[in-house]
């Protein structure tokens, strides 16, 4: 084992024996996201850097304290990219802590063509976990099935498992061409609107309405995004104005996304009908991504979105307690006894997804 | 708890015709595709109500019963390989498709529906289900999210990971639970990823909420010989490094085009040393533009002979041998043994050329058909059922494909499983502390650890004598590794 990795292994094992809990925190970016965390801070960062990218592959493997942005950058430099468009939410950003908070961007609900989400992506990792094991899941092929998919688990689990390593992604070509048009129209018109285009074989790659407009953006070969802008017509976005706009949706930078009002994010079946709540709403994923703003009882929205078949999560904002709907007794009872698996003495990132974790 | 006793409990639970005890009616329950590995069940268990499978799980898991879940038996890696003192439960009569939503392209099925069946269903509204394993007409949604099955377009469409929304289950004591959600996510845990492909191991599906995706207005696809395995296998690189996503990438070698062309009269070249399908799907135009990029490359990458299908009967055709090399090795030879294991695309010219020098060694012929796109291999071993000796070379040499696959840095299996086929050479891929994480995972499903016990999972002692056997026969795939 690495120096390094033994070294974690050992810190690890102690807070394990002491029951101290670790804070795993490399840039910070996501700090907000989830309840309040707590314990000594945990930073991952001295263990970065690519490890491979082969482009005929479409596979690449890095250390989890590699800049996002460098993986990226890496990516584009050979025509591929990161197909779910991770929000960064600031420059320190890295791999692991995207793949813990496991948040995909505005592509992740293309229809059709699978870009899919960053869970859908993640084809290997290795983890440090509670016991200070170093454990390999999944593996850099696309199609592998031995052993329970450990890897995905790890997508969006808040660092309440273990220590990201290394994480292997399958990644994609850039589209050789993308162009954004606009849309006036009310909320209504503009959902029905998405679940009729999205049964349509069109290379739609992300939406959002706001402000009483429909944003919809087109990727893909040349012929199919041209042949798709002259079907849908509406007011074509000039190339920079359009980057600019779905990196502000993205990164929330947007003017929307301004001021202190708490932060929602509503998931849905794309298909459901307008939350009918009297707060400013953003709309992504073809329907089935809504923020709201607003201090609203927490109860009221959660219970909302449960009728409509979909749950809600308090973003940002608000008290940072009980920032997810809660699970049933039965999930429950799972969670717990995979936290008790991977980390029995309950030290990684404690009550950052759940207070009972 | 005695098997009488057993027996007579279930019968209290399920009426007559859905409960089957004697050895004949037992029988064709007692393997799934995988007819080498057979054993019988102490019965088996057809409820079609959810009160009776409830019912059938909790009386197990009080009296510490095994339950085998098993689909449409299509299964090419004995998952649902039946326990000598267990239940085999069939889910074969939940198979009702409970909505169709073409607003929301989302279909609720029951777990026994079969793959094709929602396909058809979806059709009038011009969606499909994506993923089309080649079982697709008989293998049900079930075992597919069991075993997180793929098919020829998983390159561009994805696995079945990539098509299941929600699935609602019953744990081993008889709990519902539902993992993900109608929506693209859910609160927790990601315990839907672990469910896909959990080989029945962690909870009793119920319902399935699949993903429908805009059927294709079109699909074209070319059929290309190359002169040279090598240069095949390049040519999937360079058409992936060129940016495109094929629809479909298949590869049929010499032998396996030899073996299905009279059947099929396809058309194939048989001069040629390898041939490649690719297909391009979409709108019109999209795939106009794609056919002609694909077609350079392929050119560019040394294709001999290349040929772009001008009809859908023609693509039909094209396809018709690739779909039917199983059926085609099944009357050349008296068996065939057909594994999984995925490489990266780039040894795809390499392993071809190792699994000829395996064919000299073990004496049987084995033509290749398989995934190229993915790099998912499906070597087709040919033997003689009737042989015990040619049972046992099979088995080596489809044992040591695996090993090989491992070698080239791939998995043992991409979409068939690990089932009971595939313990020894988990024992190769995975370090015991990743073998023991995934005990752990067992037992937080499933903390009695009644469902499919002794699948996918090998033991310490199964992995030490595996890794003694191994070093005995002289060829130890790769020596570096540590000895578990």
């Amino acid at each position: 084992m690495d120096a390094l990795l033994a070294e974690w292994a050992d810190r690890v094992r102690a807070a394990s024996g002491r029951r101290e809990p670790l804070c795993i925190r490399a840039g910070g970016s996501k700090h907000f996201y989830g309840n309040a965390p707590r314990g000594e801070i945990f930073d991952p960062r001295a263990w970065r850097g690519v490890e491979s990218h082969e482009p005929s592959e479409l596979v690449l493997t890095a250390r989890a304290g590699t800049p996002l942005a460098e993986i990226e950058s890496q990516l584009a430099a050979r025509g591929q990219m990161l197909a779910f468009e991770p929000p960064h939410f600031g420059p320190e950003a890295t791999l692991g802590g995207c793949i813990a908070a496991g948040l995909s961007g505005p592509r992740r609900a293309a229809a059709g063509y699978t870009y899919g989400s960053l869970r859908d992506a993640v084809l290997g990792a290795r983890l440090l976990d509670g016991q200070g094991r170093l454990l390999r899941f999944g593996g850099t092929v696309i199609k592998n099935v031995a052993g329970y998919d450990v890897a995905r688990l790890l997508a969006g689990s808040l660092g309440i498992l273990g220590v990201l390593i290394d994480v292997s992604l399958k990644v994609l070509p850039l589209p050789a061409m993308e162009r954004t048009l606009r849309f006036e129209m009310p909320e209504r018109q503009a959902l029905e609107t998405l679940q009729q285009w999205g049964a349509q074989p069109l290379p739609l790659s992300a939406s959002c309405w706001l402000e009483r407009a429909l944003w919809l953006r087109l990727s893909g070969a040349a012929p199919a995004v041209e042949a798709g802008v002259r079907a849908l017509g509406g007011e074509s976005i000039d190339t920079d104005a359009a980057g600019r706009f779905w990196r502000e949706v993205r990164e929330q930078q947007h003017a929307w996304f301004a001021g202190e009002a708490p932060l929602w994010r509503v998931s849905l079946p794309g298909a459901a009908e307008p939350l009918g709540l009297d707060a400013p709403q953003l709309i992504e994923w073809g329907g089935a991504l809504r923020w709201l703003r607003g201090s609203m009882p927490a109860e009221q929205i959660r219970e909302r979105a449960r009728r409509l078949g979909g749950h809600a999560t308090l973003f940002r904002g608000g008290d940072h307690h009980d920032v997810f709907t809660p699970l049933s007794a039965p999930l429950l009872a799972i969670h717990r006894r995979l936290k008790q698996e991977f980390d029995p003495a309950g030290i990684f990132n404690p009550g950052r997804m759940y207070a009972e974790l | 708890m005695a098997s009488q006793e057993i027996l007579a409990g279930l019968r209290r639970l399920l009426p007559p015709d859905c409960l089957l005890t004697d050895a004949e009616d037992t029988r064709p329950f007692e393997c799934d595709g995988l007819t080498l590995i057979r054993q019988q069940p102490l019965a088996v268990a057809l409820p079609h109500t959810r009160e009776q499978l409830t019912q059938l799980l909790r009386f197990c898991h009080q009296h510490q019963v095994p339950v085998v879940p098993r689909g449409a038996g299509t299964g090419l890696a004995a998952s649902a390989l039946p326990h000598p003192q267990g239940v085999l439960l069939s889910m074969a009569k939940f198979d009702r498709i409970l909505e169709m939503d073409a607003r929301s392209r989302t279909a609720v099925v029951e777990p026994g529906v079969r793959n094709l069946a929602i396909s058809e269903a979806a059709r009038p509204h011009g969606l499909y289900y994506a993923p089309d394993p080649s079982s697709q007409i008989a293998c049900s949604i079930g075992g597919n999210v069991a075993e997180n099955s793929g098919g020829v377009h998983c390159l561009k469409y994805g696995l079945t990971l990539h098509n299941v929304l929600a699935v609602s289950a019953l744990t081993a004591a008889g709990e519902e639970v539902r993992f993900g959600s109608g929506a693209l996510d859910a609160p927790g845990l990601d315990l839907l990823a672990l469910m896909i492909g959990s080989e029945g191991m962690l909870a009793v599906i119920t319902e399935v909420t699949v993903r429908l995706v805009p059927l294709p207005r079109l699909a074209r696809c070319i059929m290309a010989s190359f002169a040279d395995v090598e240069h095949a296998g390049n040519a999937v690189a360079a058409l992936i490094a060129a940016g495109i996503i094929p629809a479909g990438l298949e590869m049929l070698d010499q032998q396996a085009a030899r073996l299905v062309e009279p059947f099929v009269h396809a058309g194939y070249d048989l001069e040629a040393a390898a041939i490649l399908l690719c297909e391009s799907d979409g709108t019109p135009e999209e795939v106009e533009a794609e056919i002609l990029a694909m077609h350079a490359v392929l050119a560019g990458a040394g294709a001999t002979r290349l040929q772009v299908s001008a009809s859908e009967a023609e693509r039909q055709k094209f396809w018709a041998g690739r779909k039917n090399a199983f059926p085609a090795a099944g009357r050349a030879a008296p068996a065939y043994y057909c594994t999984d294991g995925t490489i990266p695309r780039r040894h795809i010219g390499r392993m071809l050329k190792a699994i000829q020098d395996m064919e000299r060694r073990y004496g049987l012929a084995c033509p290749n058909v398989f995934h190229a796109g993915d790099g998912n291999l499906h070597p087709l071993v040919l033997f003689d059922d009737g042989d015990p000796e040619s049972v046992a070379r099979a088995e080596a040499f489809g044992a040591e494909i695996l090993e090989e696959s491992l070698r080239l840095g791939g998995t043992i299996t991409g979409e068939h499983g690990v089932g009971m086929e595939k313990l020894n050479q988990m024992c190769t891929q995975f370090e015991r502390g990743t073998l023991d994480a995934f005990t752990g995972v067992k037992r937080a499903f499933d903390p009695a650890g009644i469902l499919n016990p002794g699948k996918v999972i090998p033991t310490l002692h199964r992995c030490a004598e595996y890794g003694r056997m191994r070093v005995a026969d002289g060829r130890v795939a790769h020596p570096e590794l540590p000895r578990f």
